[in-house]
């Protein structure tokens, strides 16, 4: 027996062992998710059980190493208890964008201090952290933001306004855009990092179409920001007035994850669902269901092509945006294909029978996944040039 | 196994790229067999040259003589064929027939392979009735007669026809029309008494026949397979050939997009590249996202079909029907992006809108894959 296949035995005895049932059904809704943070508390004894044996083996962060909290697995290790997990259809024991967004940046960018501190808090589900990037003059163009933090000798002064903060509301720690040079566009932003607890942080909850409000405004009042927390532990990530590098670099996982490469929920098929669902469908109707299968079984295999590709750095850079791009406008069509085949039920907003107008919502919320981390046009407009090699406008 | 080519592809890749741009480019080939009207639709000697690179192998066990390798290879040689539109009977023969050669008696592979490995032999199958691809329905008829049968009925879409040595022929020796099982296939040799061919050029300047078989006599050893059992044979025949046309359909859609982005990143009007305009960069970008994806979801069938996994027969669907959206897409978009000169004989991208309309039919169309995925998946 191959090592691979010998871990894959041993993980699938792992799991089984300490995975309960109730971990291994679908997640239905926010509270099904564990986020972690100051204020977290567990829904179930289940999740408390599944994050706590998770947290023991490092399997909240398998791929990160072991002195930052993770497991240390291999990419092909980290592959085979993916799709172990997969397999039992294991939730995953602790969501955060520590995990997906900044822990990358700081493996990436982060001194041997901030690594130390910051990812074993994050490993540990200690702190919920949220990214400040948008502001409501600066979507599409982000490079053009406008928050600005005064350098006071050991501390900076931040004041301004950032939008569609993900969960800014819950978060305990801010990742944040800051310009710290107004006279250098590209080279006048600094990556900081402080605490939402700070005075002068205010968050205000935006109520989207879908009657939730997963994001916020997020208002910074001379709000003070030390420049370090400790030895080797400066307050921003990268150099001072280097922080677009992150952010680019950022902006790619971001993409990565909003496109939903690796497979999952978003890009499976309908077809069959809908049919046990709704009974009856319309020949038309039936026949735009197949097609759209075909495309996300093809976006499925592409994801997977992805994957592997970027372990060995055979992925262009900008393919990112690609599967971004791609991967929004089929979930986009999935739940408009949802709607039509649910018909008036699919309407209903507050009923139990979708559990609280679940399919109108989610159908609603889908309409921001192809505008958040970047619009379709943007990515289509990077995939020109960075790819295609077509001039610049 | 990771979704992209070992170094061993990598290199036939690279051996297969430059050898058919070099030898089965446009002018040399597709425009210079059809301007001299070829009755073939395809070279000899290239075919010979194939030969001898080892190409024609690929799919031919080492016990048979040839290459051992898999789909994955074949795929690699069909993209080239595809992005060059360069005439071969690789799909025909070296895939298609070849794939069910190898479920065949040692004596007809005896009889069959060695014609193929040496390039001196051309294979064409026959399975279509009618005008779209439904083998599910098969209603030509082979009656027991003596110590063999008597094959009687019609063939449409015959790839290489009246040029084939040998026909690999679907035919029904029981049950209804639309019957699973009942199935035989058989290999016809070319000079079988009472088999007629009417050659037609098509489109993409290919030559296909309708063939009819009026009581062709045949010995029994000529079945491939089991007598009223040929379906699962059939089956992995259909399977080669979808992932292999989706291969091919690859490579014309690459080839017909890098001209489209080259020719956007040239010409100039109102002082401008038309590459520098967003209305044309989008829909480039647009297009390359569809050829990605469609890419990746061939090299996924190809490995499936290679590891013998029993989601290829859905996946060799999904793949053809998504190559048949994408390429169709990137045809058309050419043609459009190049303006006034797409629309003329003498600039190549027009041939690439032909090939892929012919492709597009062969082993089923977009609507009939997407209907089997529907089917496959139950609704």
């Amino acid at each position: 027996m191959s090592d691979l296949e010998a871990f894959r035995a041993e993980t699938r005895a792992w799991l089984e062992a300490n995975c309960p049932p109730e971990m291994r059904e679908p997640v239905r809704d926010e509270e099904d998710v564990y986020w972690g943070g100051r204020n977290a508390s567990f829904k179930s004894d289940a999740q408390k059980a599944w994050f706590e044996a998770c947290l023991a083996k490092g399997y909240t962060v398998p791929a990160w190493p072991k002195e930052y909290g993770g497991a240390g697995l291999t990419p092909a290790e980290a592959k085979v208890l993916r799709e172990e997990m997969t397999r039992i259809n294991a939730r995953s024991p602790l969501s955060s964008f520590g995990i997906w967004m900044l822990g990358p940046a700081l493996l990436h960018f982060g001194t041997e201090g901030q690594k130390q501190r910051f990812l074993n808090e994050i490993a540990r589900g200690e702190i919920r952290w949220c990214q400040g990037y948008s502001e409501p003059g600066s979507g599409s163009d982000l490079v053009s933001l406008q928050t600005f933090g005064e350098d006071r000798g050991d501390s900076w002064v931040v004041n301004g306004q950032k939008i569609w903060t993900s969960y800014a509301d819950k978060a305990d720690w801010i990742f944040c855009l800051v310009r710290t040079d107004k006279a250098n566009k590209y080279q006048g932003i600094t990556f900081m990092l402080f605490d939402m607890a700070s005075e002068g942080v205010s968050t205000k909850p935006i109520l989207l179409i879908s009657g939730s409000s997963p994001f916020c405004e997020t208002f910074f009042d001379d709000v003070k920001v030390p420049k370090s927390y400790g030895e080797d532990c400066p307050a921003q990530v990268g150099e001072i007035n280097r922080g677009w590098d992150v952010a680019k670099y950022l902006l790619g996982h971001e993409r990565e994850m909003i496109s939903g490469a690796g497979g999952g929920d978003r890009t499976a098929t309908i077809g069959a669902v809908l049919k046990r669902m709704v009974g009856e469908i319309d020949p038309v109707l039936r026949a735009e269901l197949a097609m759209f299968d075909v495309d996300a079984l093809a976006y499925t295999a592409m994801g997977e092509k992805f994957l592997d590709e970027i372990k060995v750095g055979k992925a262009h850079p900008a393919q990112p945006n690609m599967m971004k791009y791609a991967g929004t406008e089929l979930n986009k069509r999935r739940h408009e294909l949802m709607m039509a085949a649910g018909g008036s039920r699919a309407l209903e907003w507050d009923s139990a029978e979708t559990r609280g107008g679940q399919v109108a919502r989610g159908w609603l919320r889908t309409k921001g996944n192809s505008i958040e981390g970047g619009t379709s046009e943007v990515m289509l407009n990077v995939i020109s040039k960075r790819i295609l090699d077509l001039p610049g406008a | 196994m990771p979704l992209y080519h070992t170094e061993d592809q990598a290199m036939l890749a690279e051996t297969a790229s430059q050898f058919i741009a070099d030898e089965g480019a446009i002018a040399k080939q597709l425009r210079h067999l059809r301007d001299t009207e070829c009755k073939d639709g395809f070279g000899t000697a290239l075919w010979k040259q194939f030969a001898e690179m080892g190409f024609t192998g690929i799919l031919v066990g080492e016990e048979d003589g040839g290459m051992g390798m898999g789909h994955v290879e074949a795929g690699i040689v069909l993209e080239e064929i595809g992005r060059n539109l360069t005439p071969s009977p690789f799909l025909t023969s070296a895939v298609v027939a070849a794939t069910a050669l190898g479920g065949a008696s040692a004596e007809l592979r005896g009889r069959y392979l060695p014609g193929l490995l040496s390039g001196d032999s051309v294979f064409a199958v026959a399975i279509d009735e009618g005008l779209k691809h439904r083998p599910e329905r098969i209603a030509c008829r082979a009656e027991k007669a003596g110590n063999g049968f008597r094959l009687s009925g019609n063939k449409d879409f015959v790839i290489h026809g009246a040029s084939a040595d040998m026909l690999v022929v679907a035919a029904r020796t029981s049950g209804a029309d639309d019957d699973r099982e009942g199935i035989t296939l058989f290999a016809v040799p070319r000079d079988a008494a009472g088999m007629s061919h009417d050659a037609v050029r098509l489109v993409d300047s290919s030559v296909a026949t309708h063939t009819r078989f009026d009581g062709v006599e045949l010995d029994g050893d000529a079945v491939i397979g089991e007598v009223d059992g040929g379906r699962e044979v059939l089956n992995r025949m259909l399977m080669a050939g979808r992932v292999g046309a989706a291969a091919e359909g690859v490579g014309v859609a690459r080839g017909a997009m890098d001209m489209t982005v080259d020719y956007l990143r040239q010409r100039k009007q109102f002082g401008k590249l038309i590459g520098e305009f967003q209305a044309l960069q989008h829909r480039a970008a647009h297009l390359y996202s569809e050829v990605e994806i469609a890419r990746a979801v061939v090299i996924k069938t190809q490995q499936l079909l290679d590891e013998g996994s029993e989601k290829a027969d859905l996946m060799s669907s999904v793949a053809k029907a998504k190559v048949a959206r994408a390429a169709g897409l990137s045809v058309r978009e050419a043609v459009q992006m190049h303006g006034g000169i797409g629309m003329t004989d003498e600039y190549d991208v027009g041939l690439y809108m032909k090939r892929d309309r012919a492709l597009q039919e062969f082993m089923g169309d977009a609507w009939y894959h997407a209907g089997r995925v529907a089917e496959l998946s139950g609704y």
